[in-house]
């Protein structure tokens, strides 16, 4: 396949980017977008340009660091990350954007590299259950049911990866920031820290600078791990009912 | 061994709602649902107008008079428009600060444009303008009946009829009804995922909520400027 | 070059830290034995951990529970990104929640034979004691373990043992578990007891006076060389599988930490031990970049063959039944397509290098579900593998539950690392080594479902006992600052090497090396190895290295964002380890676990164990490069687990 890609570049955070033109020559379907990626730049190495820079890591679709968004779509076309995009997706003589996530909480560093550290400030500001190591009780000493650990595990599945902010045109971090207060809060070892977590994580998610949901739904359809946006609704309730408890205390 | 992370001091409820995104998302949410309450009243007494002037009139006098004798002449009217006042303020306030919130939060766009969500979502926005417009020259048209010619205080029957005997007057109101039912059918159903009322198996009891009721009221509001241009209502 | 492979045999090393006495009581001896550090001492203790995968993640935030300061280092943009994510299986614990005769003391029986009986008796000992107060912890996180009907812990048997003990979060337990680790962590970076430096790779190892004293570090978006310094370094950077370019760990996964302090003094044990795992998806082409496990689980419904005839292209399905070969099946009757890791992968290799192999390149065998799908029906194989099928389609292109899928073994895990004593401190004072960045705890083969407990046991548990240790006997270390000789020269020659690689300016980039060295691995030092092919390969590996410094290209400057330099620095050590990596193969004249020695069968072509001669951990140390180094022996001696002939036909 012969493909053209245009690709965002941009040295670093201080200096303006711009798309530009790279044909790509005998690329295979059986390719990820990645590999796409790798052949082009082994070429641009060897002709002196530099290479494009582009988080990846376990290219499994687990890690959550790949972050591309191709032809106007978080991870492109396929409901998966861009690892695990293969270039059977396109065909041949495609015209392909690859731009990075676009959001003011998540500078560029350089190219389609990203800065993603207010996700972990999210979490840091009570993504967590404050259990420190020896504290724990027999695994069994507290029974969960089957629904409410099967609810944790579908939010807890969450990479990380921010396709959900790539995808929201408000550029927002509901889905992201939903998925681990509603992990933690459907179990029994978060109700300690139910109300407290859901509202330092919420405060600090509109202190990055995220914007607001307007519940268009773009998140969910981007989210490899299929986050559902009931989960942001799930959040709102606890978001409220936290509310309400913290002012009766 | 610095084991308890979280601050001890927490603003004050009120303080974590305005200064939050959900926050505003809930005043938003409730200042909606307050004004939808309200739209389904007015619209089931727009409605009588197809009684005729007298039953219409009688309703208006009515409504100066509810409350009687515990509220004076006028009273509950006047708390309604407060009501009304401070939830159309507060529900366009939140909505501009989110809007600038959200610009703000991709400075940058995407060179790769596609078209992203459904159109009722799309049209919140403008939508939401639209409306607030409409109310304006609403108010002028039928309550304080300046931009009205031929009006006359203490006919509403006779006023309504007028308005929509001009064209312009039909043209506003059917577009900014349109835009009403477009709003309501997004609206009522991200009101109720703000206050978290949403759930995958209620979600399509919702959704067919919303559209319930944004047709019901469109056609519902629609029905009178149709009347008087067919006749119907003269 | 061939006065590496004369390498000379040095002092013999003993574990001086593993208590005397009933295996069972050890730990708790070396517990009490241990020296602590008053609380609020602990605050002027620095701790640098390199890495945030299982083993790093949990050690940080432990060690900040405790009150140390704690500096922190990944690679990645977050810690939570860390490789530990995507193992997929479950992670063991002696629980016997299922009443099915699990015990302790059968969990560090199956590992140590698990590990042909190369492994320290007392380590895994203290490993499966530990393994029950993981799941603990982990519940209390919030890890969302598979649970029955009445709200307990689900587990199943994993691995071809015969207890019930692995506990899982469906595909993604290395996730959750990981997950769990970053949280309480992150909890500490809230309170200011860590320090995080994301997207920082440590270059090199500061060492004064003899103990690790810190590191030197690249800021991988400025490009700024930094120094770190402290009390102890921890390192749980994670395994070397990427020496063969193509494996399953992540992409940036590298050696570059251990080789650092092989080289500053850290003894390197057992290079040579590689795991192969059976069930990854082939390659498809010269593009191919890395591999993906697929759970070994297949196994349990899915049947292995290739063609009977050599260079046979028909499509499976035009294969009759007579044509085909289902060789696991013909020479392990009793056991079958369920044959541990080790023999599964060297079956497929063999009988692919008979040119039988299927694919693109003839390098994979089927594994064929027809038979399964016709006897439990396509629904319930949907429900037991709907989700690896689903990943198979979106990676081939091909489905499953028509065509037969195609597999191929790929390097997994590395049982080798830095050699640690029982408290998981390395030769060097003052540097630990937790997780698979150590040698301690899985021999020759680790068992599935074990590198997690590994991990977590390492970093939950053992190093916050013993880093006391060394603290406490160390307590009034002189302030070492950037400007100490030893600092100031870590920093010059990291500061050199990097523009040395940018200087050259030649015309083949880092990756070709890269790929080069991992294809003379792969065919020399991978499933089955000869005297013959390691020379091979120790021949080449130094005409590599200098072609590398005479030919590599490294695009633009150091002190910018620059991934084609990481992976270049990497590279620098993986042509150094691989060669250790050959010699300690080369050395081994015996096959165990995963080193197979072609010389070393048994007359049915099993790999054949020589005790006498090599009942001991091989400890390398550094002498220079390209140098031979130095040999020393840990005996080691089993009081518990008598050593058998593993035998599964």
């Amino acid at each position: 396949m012969r493909l053209t890609l245009r690709v965002w570049r941009q040295k670093n955070d201080r200096s303006p980017g711009a798309m530009k033109e790279y044909p790509v020559d005998g690329v295979s379907p059986d390719m990820s977008f990645l590999e796409m990626l790798d052949t082009l730049n082994e070429r641009l190495t060897l002709e002196g340009e530099e290479p494009i820079a582009f988080d990846h890591d376990c290219r499994e679709g687990i890690c959550g660091a790949c972050s591309l968004v191709i032809n106007g779509d978080a991870h492109g076309p396929e409901r998966t990350t861009a690892c695990q995009l293969h270039m059977r997706s396109f065909r041949d003589g495609d015209t392909v954007d690859v731009e990075p996530w676009r959001a003011a909480a998540f500078p560029v560093v350089r190219d389609l590299v990203v800065d993603r550290s207010a996700f972990d400030r999210i979490i840091q500001a009570g993504g967590y259950v404050s259990v420190p190591t020896g504290a724990a009780p027999e695994a069994h000493a507290t029974p969960v049911p089957k629904a409410a650990a099967d609810a944790a595990f579908e939010h807890a599945e969450c990479i990380g990866c921010g396709a959900c902010v790539a995808a929201c045109p408000n550029g927002s971090a509901m889905l992201f920031t939903s998925a681990k207060v509603n992990h933690l809060n459907v179990l029994p070892q978060g109700a300690p820290e139910r109300e407290t977590r859901v509202l330092d994580m919420v405060a600090q998610m509109d202190a990055e600078g995220f914007g607001g949901c307007t519940l268009t739904g773009e998140c969910a359809t981007a989210c490899p791990k299929g986050i559902p946006l009931t989960s942001i609704t799930s959040m709102n309730k606890e978001w409220l009912r936290a509310n309400r408890k913290v002012s009766r205390d | 061994m610095a084991l308890a992370t979280r601050p001890d001091r927490r603003p004050t409820v009120v303080r974590t709602v305005w200064d939050s995104t959900i926050g505003k998302k809930t005043i938003m949410a409730v200042s909606g649902l307050l004004m939808l309450t309200y739209l389904a009243v007015h619209m089931f007494g727009n409605l009588k107008i197809f009684f005729g002037p007298g039953t219409f009139n009688g309703y208006a006098h009515w409504l100066r008079t509810l409350g009687e004798p515990f509220l004076h002449y006028e009273w509950a009217l006047w708390i309604i428009r407060v009501g009304l006042v401070v939830c159309v303020v507060a529900h366009a306030v939140c909505a501009y600060q989110l809007s600038r919130l959200d610009r703000r939060a991709r400075p940058v766009g995407y060179v790769h444009r596609r078209p992203r969500a459904s159109y009722a979502t799309r049209t919140m926005r403008w939508g939401g303008v639209i409306l607030g417009l409409f109310i304006v020259w609403h108010l002028l048209d039928l309550t304080t009946l300046t931009v009205n010619r031929n009006a006359e205080p203490g006919h509403p029957y006779q006023n309504v009829v007028a308005t929509f005997h001009t064209w312009y007057g039909d043209v506003i109101y059917i577009v900014a009804m349109l835009a009403l039912g477009l709003h309501i059918r997004h609206g009522f159903w991200s009101a109720a995922q703000t206050l978290g009322a949403g759930s995958r198996t209620r979600d399509r009891v919702l959704k067919s909520t919303a559209n319930g009721l944004a047709l019901v009221l469109t056609a519902g509001f629609i029905a009178v400027p149709v009347g008087v241009m067919t006749g119907v209502v003269s | 070059m061939d006065h590496y492979t004369d390498y000379a045999t040095g002092a013999p090393l003993a574990d001086t830290k593993a208590p005397e006495g009933p295996i069972a009581e050890r730990w708790d001896t070396r517990r009490f034995a241990a020296k602590l550090v008053n609380p609020a001492n602990r605050r002027k203790h620095t701790v640098i951990v390199v890495g945030t995968g299982l083993a790093g993640g949990s050690a940080g935030a432990t060690l900040a529970e405790q009150g140390y300061h704690v500096q922190q280092f990944c690679y990645q943009d977050s810690p939570r990104r860390a490789h530990s994510i995507a193992a997929q299986g479950g992670i063991n614990a002696a629980k016997n929640y299922r009443n099915d005769g699990d015990s302790i003391h059968r969990l560090f029986y199956d590992t140590v034979k698990g590990g042909d009986f190369r492994s320290r008796e007392s380590n895994v000992h203290r490993l499966a004691q530990i393994s029950v107060e993981i799941i603990d912890q982990c519940v209390a996180q919030g890890v969302p373990f598979a649970r029955e009907y009445g709200g307990l812990l689900d587990t199943r048997s994993f691995g071809g043992v015969q207890v019930s003990r692995t506990f899982y979060a469906r595909g993604q337990t290395g996730q959750q578990l990981l997950l769990g680790a970053y949280q309480a962590l992150s909890r500490q970076i809230a309170a200011g007891n860590v320090e995080m430096h994301p997207r920082t790779e440590m270059l090199d190892l500061v060492v004064v006076g003899g103990r690790a004293r810190g590191i030197v570090a690249r800021d991988l978006i400025t490009g700024e060389i930094t120094t770190h310094l402290a009390d102890a370094v921890v390192l749980a950077s994670g395994g070397y599988g990427n020496v063969f370019y193509l494996s399953t760990n992540a992409m940036n996964s590298n050696a570059t930490a251990v080789w650092r302090a092989h080289r500053r003094g850290a003894w390197f044990a057992n290079p040579c031990f590689t795991q192969i795992h059976p069930t990854c998806i082939p390659r498809t082409g010269d593009h191919q970049s890395k591999l993906t496990l697929m759970s070994e689980s297949l196994r349990n419904d899915g049947r292995i063959w290739v063609p009977r005839t050599k260079g046979d292209t028909r499509a499976p399905g035009d294969i009759p039944e007579a044509e085909r070969d289902y060789y696991l099946e013909r020479i392990y009757p009793s056991f079958g397509n369920l044959v541990p890791r080790d023999i599964a992968s060297r079956a497929a290799k063999n009988v692919c290098d008979e040119g039988r192999g299927v694919g693109p390149g003839g390098q994979g065998v089927y594994l064929d579900f027809a038979d399964a799908i016709a006897r439990m029906g396509r629904k319930a194989v949907e429900q037991k593998y709907g989700n690896l099928f689903e990943m198979y389609q979106r990676i081939t292109a091909e489905d499953p539950y028509e065509v037969p899928m195609r597999i191929y073994p790929a390097v997994h895990y590395t049982m080798g690392g830095l050699w640690v004593d029982y408290d998981l401190q390395t030769t060097i004072p003052g540097l630990f080594a937790i997780g698979e960045a150590n040698f301690s705890d899985h021999g020759a083969n680790r068992l599935g479902a074990s590198a997690l407990m590994q991990g977590l046991a390492d970093g939950y548990f053992v190093l916050p006992a013993t880093i006391n240790d060394y603290l406490a006997r160390n307590p009034g270390h002189d302030t070492v600052d950037a400007a100490h000789p030893a600092v100031a020269g870590a920093v010059a020659e990291t500061k050199e090497r990097l523009h040395r690689l940018i200087s050259v300016d030649g015309d083949r980039t880092a990756d070709s090396f890269h790929r080069e060295i991992g294809e003379l691995m792969w065919e020399y030092c991978g499933m089955a190895r000869t005297e013959e092919g390691l020379r091979k390969a120790l021949d080449r590996i130094p005409q590599i290295r200098e072609e590398f410094w005479r030919r590599i290209k490294v695009p633009g400057t150091e002190a910018e964002f620059n991934q084609s330099l990481e992976r270049a620095n990497r590279v620098v050590d993986y042509l150094e380890l691989a060669e250790l990596m050959c010699l300690d193969a080369l050395h081994r004249a015996e096959s165990c676990g995963g080193h197979f020695r072609e010389e070393s069968q048994t007359p049915d072509g099993e790999a054949a164990r020589r005790d006498e001669e090599f009942s001991y951990a091989a400890a390398w140390e550094f002498t220079g490069t390209g140098d031979a180094p130095v040999l020393h022996k840990e005996d080691l001696v089993f009081e518990y687990v008598h050593p058998t002939q593993r035998s599964y036909a």
